[in-house]
């Protein structure tokens, strides 16, 4: 609780600013839940916190990221009341689970074939909303968080390791590997569809 | 500013993502970018990279489903 001259938001000025960012709220809230009832009662009950909380809003500009701060921290703060889902781990540290780097651009780039065709790109071309959304939600919780965080909101390092609890270093290294083993539950995704190319340069399994 | 590359593929490589992310020192960043100019396969790296995060982040801009929006709406009146 703050005391003194800080001006609190309104209730008007934080209903306008919740539904300006509703959208991609629920976006995230789908995403970390991989479900729509539990993605519903996620934004629910972090808009509920985010009003209780709202004397630690500084600055309304920094509504946005305050919010997505808020809605992560109850989704990792209601995960971990909810272990009665054991086998996924949410914030375990990096050892292990070791498979090696996957990069889709090296199995897929032509360096002769440059100024004729791109199968890189066009592997992109045919990538789906929904090959993505399924690539992300097969994903290991620990690392669909930092990919959602980075990447689908484009939070800085700085504050995914601010919501996440963690040292800048750990979202550097967790990130690395998420994105690898994003790419490579992409290229699953894509062989499932067939749009892997034939004449991928690197058809080794 | 000069525009020697004193950066080789793999240093380069590895700090690729953070790069895009630009979450590199200064430094650090202007050397990825003076490697990017004198490298095809690099820059055609990073430009894979860079539109995959692009796609990512298109995924943010959807609607809330009504009903969310009405449930937000009762929700805060309530407060």
């Amino acid at each position: 609780m703050r005391t003194g001259a800080e001006v609190t938001i309104s209730k008007e000025a934080f209903e306008t600013q919740v539904l300006g960012i509703l959208g991609p709220l629920h976006g995230v809230a789908r995403r970390l839940t991989r479900n729509e009832t539990d993605a519903e009662d996620l934004v629910a009950e972090s808009v509920t916190r985010a009003w209780r909380a709202r004397g630690s809003l500084a600055d309304t500009g920094a509504f946005r990221g305050w919010m997505f701060r808020i809605l992560t921290n109850t989704f990792i703060s209601e995960r971990r009341k909810a272990l009665v889902r054991p086998r996924e781990e949410l914030l375990v540290d990096e050892c292990g689970e070791e498979e090696g780097a996957f990069s889709i651009f090296e199995r897929l780039h032509q360096p002769f074939l440059l100024w004729f065709s791109n199968p890189e790109q066009e592997f992109l071309d045919k990538l789906l909303r929904e090959d993505l959304d399924r690539a992300l939600a097969a994903l290991p919780e620990h690392y669909r968080v930092v990919i959602v965080l980075a990447d689908v909101e484009g939070l800085k390092y700085g504050e995914i390791a601010e919501t996440l609890d963690v040292p800048v270093g750990t979202v550097r290294s967790r990130l690395a590997r998420a994105r690898s083993a994003l790419q490579r539950m992409l290229w699953t995704v894509a062989r499932d569809h067939g749009l892997q190319p034939s004449r991928a340069a690197g058809t080794h399994r | 500013m000069s525009d020697t590359d004193d950066m080789g593929c793999e240093r380069a490589l590895t700090r690729l993502l953070e790069f895009i992310d630009r979450e590199l020192p200064d430094g650090e960043h202007d050397s990825v970018e003076r490697h990017l100019r004198t490298c095809r396969s690099c820059f055609s790296r990073m430009e894979f990279e860079s539109r995959l995060k692009q796609r990512l982040s298109a995924l943010s801009a959807e609607d809330a489903p009504s009903k969310s929006r009405d449930r937000i709406r009762d929700l805060i009146k309530g407060f």
